[in-house]
Order: C-alpha cells, then sequence, then structure tokens
C-alpha cells in the first residue's frame, strides 16, 4: 500500500495506481480526455496534468500515466496546476476549435478564444491518438495510424485509402473522445426503425427484450474478437467473469423416456409480397417490429415513432398478410386478428393518431375477445373490410403527398378507395418453423399438408403423435395463441409424466418380425420403415426390428424381396389362404 | 463299365446348351464323376436312342439331370418316360427350374410367334408362307412333327421333381456338391433348392456399400452409366435382382460388374420373384409425388421382362393372359 | 364379352384405420351398394403386397382394389405412399401381362368417407361389368 495525498486528503491505494485511478477511487475529479481505462495511458492530450510535490520539490506531470510513490502530495487545482492545464487547453483549442469535448473543458476553465492559430475552424480530432490504439491494442486490426509529423499530422488509414485492413467494427469511433470519428451508414438507412432489428447493436447482447432465459449471448458474426482473436474487453469488464471466448458448442447426449416438442414457428416473411412494400417503405413495418417499437423498454421507449422520428397521425394496420391467401398460406394463423386489435388499442391510447383495420373477418373467437373488439369500435378505430391490394407512395391528391396510400377495395360500400396513412403496420402470419422436416424426420412424426406437425387425432389426442412418448405443444403443431399454447402445453408435459408414472406401456400385438435365417440384409426394409424401428446390424449382416418401436403396419413385410420379414397374425400364407377361401364358391 | 455303379441320365428340353456345357465345365472332375457313375443316356454326347430309354426298367436310373423349359410335346413325352425310368429328377438349370429365359414367350402364343418367327420378322424370306404343322404330306408320305405349345412350362409342372439345381448355368462347385450328395446318399427333404435359401445380398461383396438412405431417386440401364465396381448397383440407380434372387452363384455376374438378373430365382418362402422385387423396388423409390412417380416408372422401360426374367413360368400368373381361342 | 348378368367377382384390400372402417361406416349407416367386392382387411394399405394382387387375379378375380387412407392421413405416416408406389408399377407390369389397367384399382376413403366406398364400390362393379369377365385361363383351363 502507498500513503499519498491528493488535495490535502489523506488517502491509501495499491501500489502501480495512476495518480488518475488513486484521485478518480476518492471520488477527486481530473479532467482529462485521452485517457480510457481500457486502454493503456498515453497521455496525448495533457489536460490531466497535476501538480506533485515530492520531498519539497514540485513537478507538473500527467495523472493518467503517473504512478503513485510513497508521501507524495497532489494538487490537481493548483495555481501552477491550472495553469498549465489552461495552456494545454488552448492548445487543444487552436487544435480542434469543433470538438464539443475541448469547448466545454475550456469554458470550465474560464478560456474565451485561443491565443494560437487556429488551422481549421472545422477540426474536432485533437490527435490524442485513442483511436489508434484501440484499433491496435483492442481490435488488433492495426486499420488507422498517425501520418505525418509536427503540425501536419492526422490520423488516418495509409495513404487515407479505403482500407482492407479495418473489419468495419467502429471501435475507433467509439474510443474517440471528441467526437471525430462518425461512422457512416453506406446503405443509407434511415435510423429509428433500423435499430429495430439489425441496426447497430452490441455483439454482446440479449436477443430480444422477453427473451427466455434472459441472458446475453455474443454474436460470433458482428464480435471482434472472432474476427481479429483480440478485444475480449467484455471479459475484462465482467466482474462475474462469466465471459468466455473459447467455449464451442457441444452435443450433449440426454436419456429421455418422452420429448414434448414446442420448435415454434416462423413469422412470414412480408418480403414476399412485394405489393406491400415492406422492405421498400421504411415506414411499412411488420408486427413484430411494431411489438418492439412500443414497448416500454424498446429502442423508443416505448414512444410510437416514424422513420424520421415524429409520431404518426394515421395508422394502417393490415390483418391476415401472408395468411388466408392461396398464394401463400391458405390456412388462418388465429393471432393476428387479436393482436392487430391490441396495436389499435395501444395507437389510440398513445398516439392521436387515426387507426384503420383492414380485415377480411374478424375472428375474435376467444374469452372477451369480441367484447375486446366493441371496444375498439367504440374507441374510433375504423374498420375496413377488404384485402389491402397495394401499398403505395405515388401520390394522386395533395392530401396523399408523403403519405403512404393504402389501395383496398371496401366490401361493404363495394368500392376502391385509397387511404392514405404515416404509417403500416403488417400483421404477418405464422407458418411452420424453417426445420420442421427435419425435426420430424428425427422424431418420427409426420406433418400434414400445411408442414405443421400432425397430432395424433384432431379431437382425441390432440397433444400426441404417432410416435410414442412424443408429444406437440404450441404453434409447431398449428398456429396458435398463448393461452392455447400454455394449454397445449400442459397437457403435453402431463401426457409425459403420465408414461413416466406408469413406467410401462403397451405394445402393438401385431408387429413384424425378421426371420434371421432368411434375411440377406439387403437393408430395403431399413430406409421403409416410419418409426426407424428397423436398423442393419453390422455385425450379424441381418437387418433386427425393435418390437418397442414397431407399430405393426407391415410395409417392410410386403417389401421384403426374400420373404423374410413378416408380420405378426398377418402372414403371408394367412392372406393367401383368405384370398383363395373368398373364391371358394 | 461294372453294372453296379448307380446309373445316371442327362437331357436336354428347350435350353440353349449351356446347362451342358456347365457339365462339360466341370472339367477333370467329370472324371470322377464318370469313373462313379453310369451315364446312360446323354444325347449331347452319347448315341443312345429312346428306344433305349423305353428299355430299361421302371427306376433304374438312379437320377435324371433335365435341363430346359417343357415347351414342345416331344419334351413332355420324354421327361415323363425320364420320370418313370428314374429314382430321382433334378431339375438342372434356371429353364427347368423356372422356366428360364425360353419362358419369357409366356409374353405370346403359340399363333403371334409362329406370325412372327416363320412370317413377320424382317429377316424371314417366306414367300409360300409355310409354317410348321404337326403333320404334313411330303412325297406322299405323312411326317410328324411334335406339338409347339402355347405355353412355356417349368420342369415341375410337367413331372414331379426331386430336387432343384439353379443358375443359367448352375455352378461347378453347386454341380458337384449335388452329385456328391446324391452319391452319399446325404440328401435334404425332397422339393429342395440346392442352394443357400438366403437372397444374393447375404454373400454380395457390396452390400456394405449401401448407403444409410437406401432409396432410389433414378432408375438407369447398366449402360447409361458408368457402374462403380464397388458400390451396390441398386444405390447406383441400376436394377439388381440380387435382394430377391437365392444366392450361392458365388456372386459370378456382380465380380463382372453386372448386376443380378435373378438366375437362382426366389427364396422358398416368396411366391414370386418378379411381385416380390417389384415391391422391394417401388417401395424405395424416393418420391411421394404422383406424377415424380409415374415418372420414374416411366423409365423402367420392360418390368415384366425385368422381373421376370427367369421366372415368368413359375410366377403366380405363369403367362399374359390368353385371348380367348375360337 | 359384357353382358348384363355377368357379376364380376372383385377383391378389396382395405387399410384397418381408414377404408375398413369407411367401409363399416357405410354398413352401419344402411347405405346399399354393389355386393360384388370381397373385402380383405389388411393393417395398413402399405401392407398390400404385389403378390396378394396376382393371387387374387390368379383365383379368379375381374377386378382388384386396394384402398387406404388419403395422402398425408395415413395412421403409419407414409404407408398409403408406398402403396401409391406399387399400385403403378405393378399396374404398369399388369398390363403386360393382359390385365386392363382398369381392373387394378387404388383408392383413397377415409373413416368419415361411407358415401364414398359406396361410390367406389358401385363405380367399379359398374366398370367391371361393361369391361367384362377377365377370364385369365382364356378358356383353357389346361394352358395355365
Amino acid at each position: 500500500m502507498v500513503n499519498l495525498t491528493i488535495d490535502g486528503k489523506k488517502i491509501k491505494v495499491d501500489e502501480g495506481t495512476t495518480i488518475l485511478q488513486a484521485a478518480e477511487k476518492n471520488d477527486i475529479k481530473i479532467p482529462s480526455l485521452c485517457f480510457h481505462p481500457l486502454l493503456e495511458p498515453y497521455a496525448a492530450c495533457r489536460v490531466c496534468v497535476v501538480e506533485v510535490i515530492k520531498k519539497g520539490e514540485s513537478e507538473i506531470v500527467t495523472s493518467c500515466n503517473t504512478k503513485v510513490t510513497e508521501g507524495i502530495e497532489v494538487k490537481t487545482d493548483s495555481e501552477r496546476a491550472m495553469k498549465a492545464r489552461e495552456l494545454n487547453v488552448e492548445m487543444l483549442l487552436a487544435q480542434a476549435p469543433d470538438a464539443e469535448a475541448v469547448q466545454e473543458l475550456a469554458k470550465d476553465l474560464g478560456i474565451k478564444e485561443t491565443r494560437f492559430e487556429v488551422k481549421d475552424p472545422d477540426e474536432k480530432c485533437i490527435l490524442c491518438g485513442l483511436c489508434v490504439r484501440a484499433c491496435e491494442e483492442v481490435v488488433g486490426a492495426d486499420a488507422i495510424s498517425f501520418n505525418e509529423r509536427g503540425a501536419e499530422r492526422t490520423v488516418s488509414t495509409p495513404f487515407g485509402q479505403e482500407s482492407e485492413a479495418c473489419i468495419g467494427c467502429t471501435a475507433c469511433s467509439f474510443f474517440c473522445p471528441t467526437g471525430a470519428i462518425t461512422v457512416e451508414d453506406l446503405l443509407g438507412r434511415e435510423v429509428i426503425h433500423d435499430e429495430l432489428h439489425l441496426g447497430p447493436s452490441s455483439a454482446v447482447r440479449v436477443p430480444i427484450r422477453q427473451a427466455v432465459p434472459m441472458v446475453p449471448f455474443i454474436d460470433e458474426e458482428a464480435c471482434i474478437h472472432f474476427k481479429t482473436g483480440e478485444c475480449k474487453l467484455c471479459e475484462q469488464v465482467c466482474e462475474k467473469e462469466a465471459v468466455d471466448h473459447d467455449m464451442e458448442d457441444e452435443e450433449v447426449k440426454v436419456e429421455v423416456g418422452s420429448v414434448v416438442l414446442a420448435s415454434g414457428f416462423k413469422p412470414f416473411d412480408a418480403k414476399r409480397i412485394q405489393a406491400y412494400g415492406y422492405g421498400r417503405f421504411n415506414n411499412v413495418i411488420t408486427a413484430l417490429e411494431f411489438e418492439k417499437l412500443v414497448n416500454a423498454s424498446g429502442p423508443t421507449g416505448g414512444k410510437i415513432r416514424l422513420a424520421n422520428g415524429k409520431e404518426p397521425e394515421s395508422v394502417g394496420i393490415v390483418h391476415c398478410v401472408g395468411s388466408r391467401d392461396e398464394n401463400y398460406n391458405e390456412y388462418c394463423s388465429r393471432v393476428c386478428c387479436m393482436y392487430s386489435l391490441k396495436f389499435a388499442h395501444l395507437l389510440n391510447e398513445k398516439t392521436n393518431a387515426q387507426v384503420y383495420d383492414f380485415y377480411i373477418d374478424m375472428r375474435c373467437f376467444g374469452k372477451g375477445y369480441e367484447e375486446f373488439y366493441h371496444r375498439l369500435l367504440e374507441e374510433g378505430t375504423k374498420f375496413i373490410r377488404g384485402r389491402v391490394s397495394e401499398i403505395t407512395d405515388v401520390a394522386v391528391t395533395e392530401k396523399e403527398e408523403g403519405k403512404l396510400v393504402i389501395r383496398v377495395e371496401d366490401t361493404l360500400i363495394g368500392a376502391m378507395r385509397r387511404i392514405p396513412v404515416d404509417m403500416v403496420v403488417l400483421s404477418i402470419g405464422l407458418e411452420p418453423g424453417i426445420d420442421q422436416n427435419e425435426i420430424a424426420r428425427v422424431f418420427n412424426i409426420s406433418c400434414s399438408q400445411d408442414t405443421f406437425f400432425l397430432e395424433r387425432h384432431p379431437k382425441l389426442g390432440p397433444v400426441s403423435t404417432f410416435s410414442d412418448g412424443i408429444f406437440l405443444a404450441g404453434a409447431c403443431q398449428s398456429p396458435k395463441d398463448i393461452p392455447d399454447t400454455v394449454a397445449q402445453a400442459g397437457a403435453a408435459a402431463s401426457e409425459a409424466l403420465s408414461l413416466a408414472d406408469k413406467g410401462t406401456f403397451e405394445l402393438e400385438p401385431v408387429t413384424a418380425e425378421i426371420d434371421k435365417d432368411l434375411c440377406s440384409g439387403c437393408q430395403i426394409c431399413v430406409s421403409l420403415c416410419p418409426f426407424t424401428a428397423i436398423t442393419y446390424n453390422e455385425e450379424e449382416g441381418i437387418s433386427e426390428i425393435n418390437d418397442a418401436l414397431c407399430k405393426g403396419c407391415g410395409t417392410c413385410v410386403s417389401a421384403c424381396p426374400s420373404g423374410a420379414s413378416q408380420q405378426r397374425h398377418y402372414r403371408d400364407n394367412q392372406i393367401f389362404a383368405e384370398i383363395e377361401g373368398i373364391f371358394i364358391e | 463299365m461294372s453294372n453296379d455303379k448307380p446309373k445316371v441320365a442327362f437331357y436336354w428340353c428347350a435350353s440353349c446348351g449351356g446347362c451342358e456345357e456347365a457339365v462339360v465345365d466341370l472339367a477333370e472332375d467329370i472324371l470322377k464323376v464318370t469313373s462313379a457313375v453310369d451315364i446312360v443316356f446323354w444325347p449331347v454326347a452319347l448315341d443312345f436312342k429312346r428306344k433305349d430309354v423305353e428299355a430299361m426298367e421302371d427306376g433304374s436310373i438312379a437320377v435324371s439331370f433335365i435341363n430346359g423349359a417343357v415347351r414342345l410335346s416331344e419334351q413332355e413325352e420324354m421327361v415323363k418316360l425320364l420320370r418313370k425310368k428314374s429314382g430321382l429328377v433334378v431339375a438342372f438349370g434356371s429353364c427347368s427350374h423356372l422356366g428360364g429365359i425360353p419362358g419369357l414367350a409366356n409374353f405370346w402364343n403359340k399363333q403371334t410367334i409362329f406370325d412372327y418367327a416363320y412370317l413377320k420378322s424382317p429377316s424371314t424370306n417366306n414367300p409360300d408362307k409355310i409354317v410348321p404343322l404337326e403333320k404334313s404330306e411330303v412325297d406322299g408320305k405323312e411326317l410328324e412333327l411334335p406339338e409347339f405349345y402355347d405355353t412355356v412350362y417349368s420342369l415341375d409342372q410337367v413331372i414331379d421333381v426331386d430336387y432343384y439345381l439353379p443358375g443359367c448355368a448352375p455352378p461347378k462347385d453347386l454341380i458337384v456338391n449335388a452329385v456328391n450328395a446324391i452319391l452319399e446318399g446325404k440328401l435334404p427333404p425332397k422339393g429342395a433348392v440346392l442352394s443357400p435359401n438366403k437372397s444374393l445380398c447375404d454373400e454380395c461383396d457390396r452390400n456394405e456399400s449401401k448407403p444409410e438412405k437406401f432409396t432410389m431417386t433414378e432408375i438407369k440401364r447398366p449402360w447409361e452409366v458408368e457402374l462403380d465396381p464397388e458400390k451396390c448397383f441398386l444405390a447406383q440407380g441400376v436394377i439388381c435382382m440380387g435382394p430377391a434372387t437365392r444366392g450361392g452363384c458365388g456372386q459370378r455376374c456382380i465380380t463382372a460388374n453386372m448386376p443380378c438378373r435373378g438366375c437362382f430365382g426366389p427364396s422358398d418362402q416368396v411366391f414370386d420373384q418378379g411381385a416380390k422385387f417389384l415391391s422391394a423396388m417401388a417401395s424405395i423409390i424416393e418420391t411421394n409425388d404422383e406424377k415424380q412417380i409415374d415418372k420414374l416408372i416411366e423409365t423402367i422401360v420392360d418390368p415384366a421382362g425385368t422381373f421376370y426374367r427367369f421366372s415368368l413360368p413359375t410366377s403366380i400368373l405363369r403367362r399374359k393372359k390368353m385371348e380367348a381361342t375360337k | 364379352m359384357s353382358n348384363e348378368s355377368f357379376e364380376p367377382r372383385l377383391v378389396g384390400f382395405l387399410c384397418n384405420w381408414c377404408s375398413y372402417t369407411g367401409a363399416d361406416l357405410a354398413g352401419t349407416s344402411r347405405m346399399s351398394y354393389a355386393p360384388n367386392l370381397r373385402i380383405i382387411r389388411v393393417m395398413c394399405s402399405g401392407r398390400v403386397d404385389p403378390q396378394f394382387v396376382l393371387k387374387a387375379f390368379k383365383e379368379g378375380a375381374d377386378g382388384v382394389l386396394i384402398s387406404g387412407c388419403h395422402p398425408g392421413d395415413c395412421h403409419y405416416q407414409e404407408g398409403n405412399y408406398k402403396a401409391l408406389r406399387r399400385h403403378r408399377l405393378l399396374s404398369k407390369m399388369l398390363e403386360q401381362m393382359g390385365i386392363e389397367k382398369e381392373r387394378f384399382r387404388l383408392e383413397w376413403v377415409s373413416a368419415a368417407e361411407g358415401e364414398k366406398f359406396q361410390r367406389v364400390c358401385n363405380e367399379f362393379t359398374d366398370e367391371m361389368k361393361k369391361l367384362g369377365p377377365l377370364n385369365l385361363n382364356g378358356g383353357k383351363k389346361n394352358e395355365q
């Protein structure tokens, strides 16, 4: 431990601490620009200068890179220190007169103008090199450095050319204390809605606000470490030491008696309906994006905003996007009507916007749903029955200028209408998960024609499948809302539990068997079995049937080219005898 | 020649002569056979006549090996005669066992075959439209020819058969084994086929090359594709009857990089080799789409001829439907 | 060949879960339909071995029907698709054997379609009446 005094306060700090750190720990503020706790101090800006009295001798030092020594006395605001700091800030003001951080420092120190020559009144860079060090020390990309010397010094990429070494991580901009480095999105997208899904976000993040489990993950695509092997700043700052960049995906084998499949759905891709302009118009957003926008912990704090940051004056909500449409999905996605009504309600509550709701049929099937619809009618939402044909920004009348025009056939009045709005919310439907067929194959269950998982019986077995011990819950079986999902999940869990509780289950009596003295191991049957009950035993060169998995369909029996596979109670010779019997007159 | 050696007869019906070759192919082993037995009748090699056989006592021939299918009245008479004179009758080779290649004639009948062979075929020059007649007169003398049947029969459809030696032609080791078994009296139950009952895949070197998901996405004929000499033919999209054909042939075709055509016939549990193979093959077609199924099946040019190449007369239907005759 | 008094003999292989139950429904619903179809119950249309079909024709059937669950509804997931593939290939082979493809029919009848079963039975019987007896033996018993 080292004892020292800062501004008359006696303090004790660890050996190796810098004066700046020691002061900060004791709530004594020393201004600085080029210091960053995650980077090695460099003492470039020289704003952090202090007076140090050591054995009676006074000295001006930069506090960021001077380590404490026993018995020193530090004065952060002595006349001598202040004078040195003022001079330094004046020089910075000449170098970067446009930098806000410098201007503020000057203001604090009472400096009105600099006595030195100003080369460029728009300059913001103070040449502290924090960005260079960030690029080198943290990112490991070495894409930028100082160019030239003395008065000509600048920070740039080699020869000012577009750098191949730059990975576009924007760390330089992040570390820059004066805002001299900005990031330009070459795609030229507008701001607010971009943040809804893919805009600049941290490589370490929680996927969505309501994520379960609520834990952050590292996006390998975006993480600097996975590009350059450096950085690992998150590992440094995490006090719980929870960050581990070397973790790898691992395959875990778990032996279970039953499985509840709850693999969910995939939202309909609104881009597929080109006439609705999703992806072309910034203010055409999907239901999920609206949900994020309206969320109190969302990017706008729950404020409903257009891409330009203004509040919409009118909003159109389009139902059945990708549902009840033979071009996309013929089925009804069930949840869209009600969430659309919820959106309309939230819009009425949070904004003064006029809400238009474009629907084919209002499907308010649940408890309290119809009442909610009536409430919306009273709230003044305008409901228009008809499928929207197009959303366009081509204005025909003055009223439509700068707006999105929704073209729709209003089937209640029997006329084509053009309704100008500021924002359109597309109520996208639910589609089967991307790997639905793969999952079905792995678990040996089937999909109905719309590729949702097929339940054993629509009424009598709505949570079980044709594979014993595999149960279904939620939107992987068909689009359903939260109450239905919870109910089905509960049923699936209890079905699984009752199996586990019993500990036994009944086998099918009509199963197939393979005579191992006849089987040649041709393996025709192996790939035919829909229940993967047949495996090829390489050692013995024959195929074998697992009695517990065989359901007794007999398809392997009729396919077996050597007659080795036979179905109990439906043997070939039994059926032959039956055929002969039929023709006895 | 000593008289206590067992007497043996060889006879051929509708066949190509390959089975006779198979006997000759025993090479030096044939000497062992001839030293152990007394060959009393063998039209292809020895000059015995029908009357010589008729003169023998009933049951005096220990064993008759008969190859070829039965398609003429003469063949029927001869095999019936040999049956009467023999203790054992062995159907020798695919034709007598299953009907064989001559059995493919069951897709037609006598009339259509005669029409084509003697009148319509492009290489026929028959201005007088002469077709074989059972009875004809030449120079005032009546000539007789055997009757040509509408249908080709396997041997066991005409006479009682004790054992079958499968193959087109039967391989040497199976013949030697069979002869030894007869000489030593170590015979299996009557009606047995003297080769293993497991199908060819069991002994096929390529069996382990089958992919995990064993399906067919296309069907090719052997000349349409450069055949991989290590890989299962079916996995290459080429029809191979191996799964539906009993083994014991020593995979002769397979080692010559040709798929099995089914000459050994089905295993004992199978009633109809062609139908069984059809079922197996259709099952592993990799599509559920009706149109694609049809498209794929279109590429199987001649299913009946392919699946019944050797076994049409012994299939369940035995032949193409006969049109009603007047 | 066709005449009014000819009653075709038809064999139907019906799957246990859909078509057999559908036939049962037709019965319990007192639907009347042609009595020509003789039914053999199998667990799944995928169990129908082509050998059975040949055997039925051989024994004297004038027509053979395989009936299973609708595509995608198979109790055993895909058995009916296997029946479909076999039916297509076997039809082609039967034609080579001189048996008209109309005589070998594949239908999808669900457990709820008693009416469809009735229609299929009547249609099939009528068609076979028009087509006449198969006469596989061509009137020559000894040739077979």
